[in-house]
């Protein structure tokens, strides 16, 4: 893990670990360490909420003293079986695999990387805002506007198989960029936050998609509900594995996004400026950048990203628009990127787990009748322990220092 | 700090302690009943199951049928987004469940390509037309129901005045509008009056009035007022939740203004604004649903649509409640009239949302 810009200048320690010191010390101090006991505890915290909401239990908990023992053996089986039914959704189903089939051996995998891939280009986005210094609430109404350009070629053109796909990609990526790149233009013009314009801009692309799934050209006939026609097939991402599973082109894309980032931010002179804006843009300014730019570029490309995330969900996921194209994925990409320290390759690997709890929970919700809402509180749990490193320290009764890597991004907005 | 987390602790065993005096009940002859099991599974759409529409509504038909058949056995997934729609379908696919309910048009086409994957899985989808053999469609003409309540407004605005709005300007929402609108134009037609309908007309499906949110009591609230204040005296929300607020304006009139409700009873689902309930439009989705669980699992699975009708109980108006000694017996008959007329075709609905 990169230490990123952001670090408090209070803390001139370097945080890479001393040999010689106190091993509980380097532990505390490690960011993977921090987000593997982070997950640890959330994965606690969902156990109990588990156990609550299975009705064998809480009927067992009315006699708990004349018979503890059904209170918890009913407790801890709900447990089990709706964390294995998280594993069975997410990664490896060994009943359906044992039919042999492609869908059943690779069929949970494929949900959990369909799940990731919008949340890691989501997560990119954010997290490549963050580094400029910038928290980019937007991702919301970037997904949206990303979603309608490539939905509108995707199904209102008609054009030849491969030449459609990248066309209706790239009006994706131009709607997001544009709607990302009004924001950072307007900090940089007018100093208007970036968190209120991003919000105000979420609002505007909602209401923007709820007034055009009313118009006649943009519905699908006859009977409309609030949705719009199907994406033509020559638009479409293609299934990577088969038709029997939905994973698709989208995953190499976001891969690839991922790469991009990566390079941008490490090797390139705009992903400098990107990162010096970040650290201190006084002295980025001094040293002759211009922040103002930069803030427009950096959004550009942020909300680009997004647009990307809108893509996959349009001509992948989802082949048609609806109100709830964005599917919470903006918000959600925020907790990515924060569990994902804003580095490409940790925005990756949060992705997945993210996506893995997701397609995990529809089978847990199935198979045990737990509440789908677990995997939520799992998540936000996750994060809440990472944006305070000194918590989860204090549960495991680790040692470290003052601020880490993870709170220096949630209060990043704000200096 | 300590001290506080001192008399939580002793709070929380306290109430352990209450809560955990019962004894450990010694039968558990339940659910032993003869008979195969059948599995009967529902996947919501966003909302939850408890979101005073059609989720609830649709469910309630399960429970209804649990309760008439225990050899049922129900269980429903909820739909956090959109992209839960594929997965939950196939989650219960694989489940194994012997019929699969999906509820709300927008799942149609995930209904479709899920029931084309596995063409022996049986499915019905409430608020959609039949896509394949394995598929039953439930579908509602409540421009019917709406209708009567169109009529029955008309006749007893004292402004000549009634209004009506909607949560989105789609046919499922719009339809109704269409159906009251309609009756009002009837009233005036064979009473020769000039009661007016704030918000809507069937002429002009692009304006109306609408609180693009099913679930904004606050919207819903600001609306309705604004309606009243141009003079209407009854409100019909077709928007769900929202629709509260329209109770709630009704409430702050002090008994000037009533409301007639959506979908389901008002005076069950929304008791606390009775009151000012007139009657309610309803959609008969949880009886539609429970005939066809019932019905498949008894073996026999429909195909084809369902379309809820005046006729078949599938729309019409839900008790008066409150109002049942304010409403005339010449109008309760004139309704039962016009109810029959619907029926027999003698009064056609002009309405282009209807299911077909």
């Amino acid at each position: 893990m990169s230490q990123t810009s952001t670090a408090p200048p209070a803390e001139p320690a370097a945080p890479t670990p001393e040999p010689g010191r106190s091993g509980r010390r380097r532990l505390g101090d490690s960011p993977v360490v921090v987000t593997a006991l982070a997950f640890v505890a959330a994965i606690v915290v969902g156990g109990v909420l588990i156990a609550v909401s299975d009705e064998q239990t809480r009927n067992a908990a009315t006699y708990f003293f004349s018979y503890p023992w059904d209170t918890f053996r009913y407790g801890f089986s709900a447990i089990w079986e709706a964390y294995k039914a998280l594993f069975e959704g997410a990664i490896f189903n060994p009943g359906r695999a044992s039919s042999g089939t492609i869908a059943g051996i690779f069929g949970p995998i494929s949900e959990t990387l369909v799940s990731a891939t919008p949340l890691i280009l989501g997560g990119l986005s954010v997290g490549l805002a963050f580094r400029a210094g910038l928290f980019n609430i937007g991702g919301q109404g970037q997904i949206i506007a990303g979603a309608i350009c490539a939905g509108y070629v995707g199904f209102a053109w008609h054009l030849p198989p491969v030449i459609h796909l990248i066309v209706a990609a790239v009006a994706g990526i131009l709607g997001g960029a544009v709607w990302g790149g009004i924001a950072g233009f307007l900090k940089a013009k007018t100093g208007a936050h970036e968190v209120i314009s991003t919000i105000m801009l979420n609002y505007v692309a909602y209401y923007l998609l709820a007034f055009l799934l009313s118009v006649e050209s943009f519905q699908r006939p006859p009977y409309g509900q609030a949705i719009s026609n199907s994406i033509l097939g020559s638009a479409r991402l293609p299934h990577l594995l088969g038709g029997s599973l939905r994973l698709h082109l989208g995953l190499v894309i976001a891969l690839l996004a991922a790469y991009g980032v990566h390079w941008l931010l490490t090797r390139s002179t705009l992903g400098f400026e990107f990162r010096a804006v970040g650290a201190n843009q006084n002295a980025a300014r001094t040293a002759g950048m211009s922040v103002g730019a930069t803030y427009t570029r950096v959004m550009l490309i942020a909300g680009g990203l997004a647009g990307l995330a809108g893509v996959t969900q349009i001509l992948g996921t989802n082949p048609a628009i609806t109100q709830d194209i964005d599917a919470g994925i903006g918000f959600d990409a925020i907790t990515v990127a924060l569990l994902g320290r804003a580095n490409a390759g940790g925005t990756v690997l949060a992705g997945i787990l993210f996506g893995a709890l997701r397609a995990g929970g529809v089978q847990m919700q199935s198979s045990t009748g737990t509440p789908i809402d677990v995997v939520d509180v799992i998540q936000a749990v996750i994060v809440l322990f990472i944006a305070a490193p000194a918590l989860v320290r204090g549960i495991f009764r680790l040692k470290g220092s003052g601020a880490g890597t993870g709170q220096a991004l949630a209060k990043g907005w704000n200096g | 700090m300590r001290h506080a987390l001192k008399i939580t602790a002793a709070t929380g065993a306290g109430l352990l302690l209450l809560a955990g005096c019962g004894s450990k009940p010694t039968s558990n002859a339940s659910s032993s009943s003869s008979g195969k099991a059948f599995k009967a599974c529902m996947v919501l759409d966003t909302g939850g199951v408890d979101d005073r529409s059609f989720n609830e509504s649709s469910y309630a038909g399960f429970q209804a049928a649990n309760k008439a058949n225990p050899n049922i056995k129900i269980s429903y997934v909820a739909s956090n987004s959109q992209n839960d729609y594929v997965p939950n379908l196939n989650a219960e696919v694989n489940k194994g469940c012997d019929t699969i309910v999906a509820v709300g048009g927008l799942m149609a086409d995930a209904v479709k390509s899920t029931a084309t994957a596995h063409p022996d899985q049986k499915f019905a989808q409430v608020d959609n037309a039949s896509q394949g053999d394995n598929i039953y469609g439930l579908q509602y003409n409540t421009a019917q129901g709406g209708f009567l309540g169109g009529y029955l407004a008309a006749a007893m605005s004292k402004t000549g005045k009634v209004g009506t709005w909607g949560g989105l300007n789609i046919p499922p929402v719009t339809i109704y509008m269409d159906g009251f609108w309609e009756g009002v134009q009837y009233y005036n037609k064979t009473k020769d009056k000039h009661v007016q309908v704030l918000g809507w007309t069937e002429k002009n499906q692009k304006a109306g009035t609408f609180s693009q949110s099913f679930t904004d009591q606050n919207k819903g609230k600001t609306i309705s007022q604004a309606q009243i204040q141009q003079g209407a005296d009854i409100i019909f929300p077709v928007a769900g939740g929202a629709g509260l607020g329209a109770g709630a304006a009704a409430q702050a009139s002090g008994g000037k203004v009533s409301v007639i409700w959506v979908d389901t009873d008002g005076c069950e689902s929304a008791s606390q604004y009775c009151n000012y309930f007139l009657t309610s439009v309803t959609k008969g989705i949880t009886k539609s649903v429970q005939e066809y669980t019932e019905k498949a699992a008894s073996g026999t699975f429909p195909t084809g649509n369902y379309i809820g009708t005046l006729e078949n109980g599938g729309t019409g108006l839900a008790p008066f409640h409150t109002f049942d000694s304010k409403v005339p017996a010449d109008l309760k008959s004139e309704l039962d009239q016009i109810k029959a007329d619907i029926i027999s075709g003698k009064i056609t609905i002009t309405s282009p949302s209807q299911p077909k």
